[in-house]
């Protein structure tokens, strides 16, 4: 795969510009000066809005992540120094739900990208119904999220009549107590039933880009299904299942909706991942200093890990377009 | 039980034979392909359920939707729609219609240019600019709500739906520029070129020649911005709460400790989640591309 | 580059939509503030359109009978044609957390918000929210004399009201006597805490969906917390000793501590540990629970023959105790007006209506006599009807309320004030954590000992300044 990216796009238009020999040196560099203002002018307000909304909060995060501020108590606000990220990192509960937001991430997407490429996998054939199956099935992802997080933390999984537990009493399971025993593992089936469809969408599309004619030579060839499968799909996904990793894993990270609804981050702080446990040190807690220490922590901790994963994963797709 | 009857008459059904035909990997004997359909089906009904059973509780009354076992058959009533809508729902859907439609209009103005900038005319640095925007996605937005809360309290811009469109335009704008960007990567360069020999200005490129070319790309772009700001639910829970607050919001304050709420709760899940259900299921294709930031056609 | 942005068409016909921040001058304000922040000039909007009326947001909690106040609003707007009323009504902790912030950072965002016994005295010292008490020498009729002793105490600095009580609580027990009956169970007439758990065991029936009691068990300090303080102090322990040092492991502590989550664990209703007040009036009301240790008020709700099959079939007995007469606690869900209102007149209007005794006898009138705020004022318990209907709980309700004090309910004085709570700002989130350490016993994930052992260090913490400022 030629490594050519955006700079090569520059390429063509600059070289026309150079190879104009008229132009003097001076009237050049004024007419490359508004060039590259009419270049930049559109990029602009998009730009400077984002920083706004943004960056500047964030700034205010860092400063206040250097004071000790109760909001219940107005006398407290002082300047503390590192002292709040000194605390962070003997906080056994942040280290917990520092976890859970590992294992909600990690179980989601890789438990959604499993059920996910199955689901792709039978719907690309043809069969009756197709369209109505495709569209059962991407349903959940389209229901608002603080109604999928209702429906499954109280219609669900309530102890005394959810449609769970009544499943289950069929096969003679004793009803589970799901929200308050299993926390983490209920809010983990909610959002897999939400992700899914996303992640079956994004595959199946990678399947129905396979080129035919390949498959068809491979059948012809005597190929199995299977070997056709692993020797010739399952390449061709493999940058669709990293991008939908890549995505599933930035949009499931940040997941608050089911935790908020469904069990509150309890029993105790259980099932809590970062975002939630930060809303809760700050608007719970009301220690503001404290909460804004563990954003400014997780903010820096997601930049490090994305910008990585994202020019690693991004590449690929950015470089195609180019051709 | 039409299920049933159609994958039963699968096998029988003249549609096979052309079927396998047309398409490689139809293979296999038919019964095997009859029962992999049959599975299918079966998968994609258990894994709507939990859809159809929130449908259902909204036609029951409290005491059916909270029973032990679960009653499945009732004489259906429109009491909980009806409660909702008495309840002021009014109010909510309004607030998330202006949040949502300003919002997407002003993400579109916003993005349009932005990646014209990026993509047909790169600017310097386009693939550090392009990265930051999409950096911005994945910050926790929770590490940001305090400053905004307060920020939003001095300016005495708390509980007010211009507040959530400020933010839901942030939000959804690099999402934006990242699939704009692959719309008019689409855009073939002489069309370009030719514009720019005809000296036209930037302004009338634009409008003449570009928008046109990538106006379904608008589109889906919109749709995805749409979704994503009528779902919210952060911003909403925390600068809103009377005259701003939102449907989500609308859903929770059904949530009471009064004990019996589900039908009722059920009946407002339903609206609340129907504009975006019915336009996803109209769009599934631009649904692709929009999840997947313009990567995936 | 700057463009002109005129927002979107408005809607024609649509009488105070200040969902456009248009209306009223604070929404014209805010609508200015978006448009600094955006770079965007906004016009279209002119303040002042319907000036002439008073748009006031109310704050509330949902509980029961903070709804049939949102149905009585008619009431209200009829006497008062000029004040337009919005509520928010959330659960518990959210409407806490919202009220909380708003009101700490100046928001503005309400005019009426409903707090407690516990902030009260506090946020009045803050200067945060209005001293009612020249509001209620104005107001003809409205008899603040009225209000039980121990509730109007508890909302006052210096002899001045800062918040009305909408309704009061103390704690008591319930127990259904059916069931009683059946299982051949007589309930003692000041019932100790062994007892109870050997009552809930007999009772404890889980083939037929019948739990010994219900005790709440969500984290939270106006949920778990409450109930476990009472056994807490009446066990001897508590919050912490006279010279502030944290007492959450003391054998005390620790004893009741274990008493109430293995009652709640062997005996109680499944999902405990996420099920608070709302949860328990259904079981309880459903018949799925023998017994229910909980806040007065629960009456409004389970003697409300529309929605609960047990009215009528209740007997009630004071909190269970250890080592002390008494082990009831006394909460209030109050009305005050922060000092950032814009519309304080308006929003005294409401909360006077709101508090009033003839809304009490509207109510009444209205959805039963039942469902009426109880333990607020002296008044309500001469209510001809309403003592007819409240024989059996309206003795016990104002003996709790009367009887919850400190000198009652605890083995030991203390240098903070508070029952179920410990009146210090710090104490919501220190009642928070330490109310999630216990629901995760509750749950099982954590032992006792390991929930306290953090429970303490959590304290410590916050114990550090009072111990300073004592010495």
């Amino acid at each position: 795969m030629p490594a050519s990216s955006t700079p090569a796009r520059q390429r063509p238009a600059g070289r026309r510009r150079d190879a104009n020999p008229a132009v003097s040196r001076g009237a050049r560099s004024d007419a490359q000066r508004r060039d590259a203002w009419s270049r930049r002018l559109p990029l602009l307000p998009a730009l400077v809005f984002t920083v706004i909304a943004t960056q500047i909060p964030f700034l205010i995060t860092i400063w206040y992540s250097l004071r000790s501020w109760n909001l219940l108590n107005p006398a407290s606000d002082v300047f503390v120094g590192l002292s709040n990220y000194a605390a962070i990192f003997t906080d056994s509960t942040f280290r917990q739900v520092a976890l859970n937001s590992v294992l909600y991430t990690l179980g989601c997407v890789v438990a959604a990208m499993v059920l996910g490429t199955l689901f792709a996998l039978l719907l690309d054939r043809t069969f009756r119904g197709q369209g109505i199956v495709r569209t059962l099935l991407i349903t959940p992802f389209l229901i608002m999220p603080v109604a999928s997080a209702t429906l499954w933390g109280v219609s669900m999984f309530n102890p005394t009549f959810g449609l769970v537990n009544w499943v289950l009493g069929l096969v003679g399971i004793e009803p589970l107590d799901w929200t308050s025993s299993y926390p983490v593992l209920s809010i983990l089936i909610a959002l897999v039933w939400q992700w899914t469809p996303f992640m079956m969408l994004l595959i199946l599309a990678g399947l129905q880009s396979q080129p035919k004619d390949v498959l068809e030579a491979a059948q012809m060839d005597g190929a199995s299904r299977l070997q056709t499968f692993l020797h010739i799909t399952l390449p061709h996904l493999r940058r669709y299942l990293e991008l939908s990793v890549l995505l599933g894993a930035i949009y499931v990270v940040n997941t608050f909706d089911q935790i908020y609804l469904m069990t509150a981050g309890g029993p105790g702080t259980s099932s809590a991942n970062l975002p939630y446990y930060i809303y809760q040190r700050a608007f719970l807690g009301f220690d503001i200093g404290q909460a804004a220490a563990m954003g400014v922590v997780v903010v820096v901790a997601t930049i490090v890990i994305a910008n990585f994963a994202l020019r690693l994963i991004f590449k690929g797709f950015m470089s195609t377009e180019q051709n | 039980m039409s299920t049933t009857a159609t994958t039963t008459a699968g096998p029988t059904s003249p549609t096979r034979g052309r079927g396998r035909s047309r398409r490689v990997r139809e293979g296999g004997s038919g019964l095997g392909s009859a029962a992999l359909t049959l599975f299918t089906w079966l998968l994609a009904i258990g894994f709507f359920m939990p859809v159809l059973w929130l449908v259902l509780t909204s036609f029951k009354q409290e005491s059916d939707a909270a029973s032990n076992p679960p009653t499945f058959f009732f004489r259906p009533t429109l009491d909980q729609y009806r409660a909702v809508f008495e309840a002021g729902a009014g109010g909510y859907f309004w607030n998330s219609l202006v949040a949502t439609v300003v919002s997407t209009v002003l993400v579109i103005l916003l993005a349009v240019p932005a990646a014209y900038a990026v993509s047909i005319r790169p600017v310097a640095k386009t693939k550090d600019v392009l990265f930051f925007f999409i950096s911005t996605k994945m910050l926790p937005v929770v590490a940001v709500i305090m400053p905004i809360y307060v920020v939003a309290g001095r300016l005495k811009v708390l509980d007010n739906v211009w507040t959530l469109v400020f933010l839901y335009t942030a939000m959804n704008l690099p999402l934006a520029v990242w699939m704009m960007r692959s719309f008019f990567q689409e855009v073939p360069r002489e069309v370009l070129e030719a514009a720019q020999i005809d000296g036209a200005s930037l302004l009338t490129t634009m409008r003449s020649i570009l928008i046109p070319m990538v106006a379904p790309g608008i589109a889906s772009t919109a749709l995805i911005c749409v979704i994503f700001a009528w779902n919210e639910f952060f911003f909403a829970l925390n600068l809103t709460a009377a005259d701003a607050a939102t449907v989500p919001l609308m859903l929770v304050s059904t949530m009471t400790s009064e004990g019996l709420y589900l039908a009722r709760l059920s009946a407002a899940s339903v609206l609340a989640s129907l504009p975006v259900v019915l336009a996803g299921w109209i769009a599934q294709k631009q649904l692709v591309r929009g999840l997947s930031m313009g990567a995936i056609k | 580059m700057r463009r002109r942005f005129t927002g979107p068409p408005r809607e024609p016909d649509r009488p105070r939509s200040s969902a456009f921040g248009c209306t009223r001058p604070r929404g014209w304000w805010s609508a200015a503030g978006v448009a600094v922040l955006t770079g965007f000039t906004l016009t279209g909007c002119t303040a002042a359109a319907d000036d002439a009326k008073d748009q006031i947001v109310v704050a509330i909690v949902s509980n029961p009978q903070m709804q049939d106040a949102m149905k009585m609003q008619d009431d209200f707007t009829r006497a008062h044609p000029d004040v337009d009323v919005k509520f928010v009504s959330l659960p518990e902790n959210e409407a806490r957390a919202k009220i909380t912030a708003s009101v700490a950072t100046g928001g503005g965002e309400f005019d009426v918000v409903m707090i407690s016994n516990y902030e009260t005295p506090i946020w009045a010292e803050n200067g945060w929210i209005e001293d009612l008490q020249p509001y209620i020498e104005r107001t003809d009729g409205y008899d603040d004399q009225d209000f039980i002793g121990s509730i109007r105490a508890s909302l006052s600095k210096d002899g001045d009201m800062y918040s009305v009580p909408f309704y009061g609580e103390s704690s008591f027990l319930v127990y259904n006597k059916e069931l009683f009956e059946k299982a051949g169970v007589r309930m003692p007439e000041h019932p100790t805490w062994p007892q109870v758990a050997e009552m809930a065991e007999k009772l404890d029936d889980p083939d037929h969906g019948v739990s010994g009691i219900c005790l709440r068990g969500l984290a939270g300090w106006g949920e778990v917390m409450a109930p476990l303080s009472t056994v807490m102090n009446t066990y001897g322990g508590g919050w912490f000793d006279g010279r502030w040092n944290p007492t959450l492991t003391a054998p005390e502590t620790r004893a009741a501590v274990t008493e109430y989550v293995d009652l709640v664990r062997d005996h109680g209703q499944p999902g405990a540990a996420t099920s608070g007040y709302g949860d328990c009036i259904t079981r309880y009301s459903q018949g799925n629970s023998a017994m229910w240790y909980d806040a007065t008020a629960m009456v409004s709700a389970i003697e409300d023959p529309a929605s609960s099959p047990v009215a009528g079939k209740s007997g009630y007995a004071p909190a269970p105790v250890m080592n002390t007469d008494a082990a009831g606690w006394l909460y209030s869900w109050s009305l005050a007006i922060p000092t950032t209102s814009e519309h304080k007149d308006a929003a005294w209007d409401f909360v006077s209506w709101m508090t009033d005794k003839e809304y009490i006898r509207n109510v009444g009138e209205r959805f039963g006599w039942e469902r009426v705020p109880p333990g607020s004022r002296y008044s309500t318990y001469q209510i001809p009807e309403y003592r007819r209907i409240s024989k059996a709980y309206a003795q016990p309700t104002l003996h709790a309320m009367d009887g919850a004090s400190q000198k009652t309910s605890m083995t030991h004085p203390v240098p903070y004030e508070g029952l179920q709570f410990v009146s210090i700002p710090e104490f919501q989130d220190l009642g928070t954590r330490v109310g999630q350490q216990v629901s995760s016993a509750i749950a099982g994930t954590k032992s006792v000992d390991e929930a306290l052992e953090q429970s303490q260090d959590y304290a410590q913490q916050v114990a550090r300044t009072y111990q300073r400022e004592g010495q």
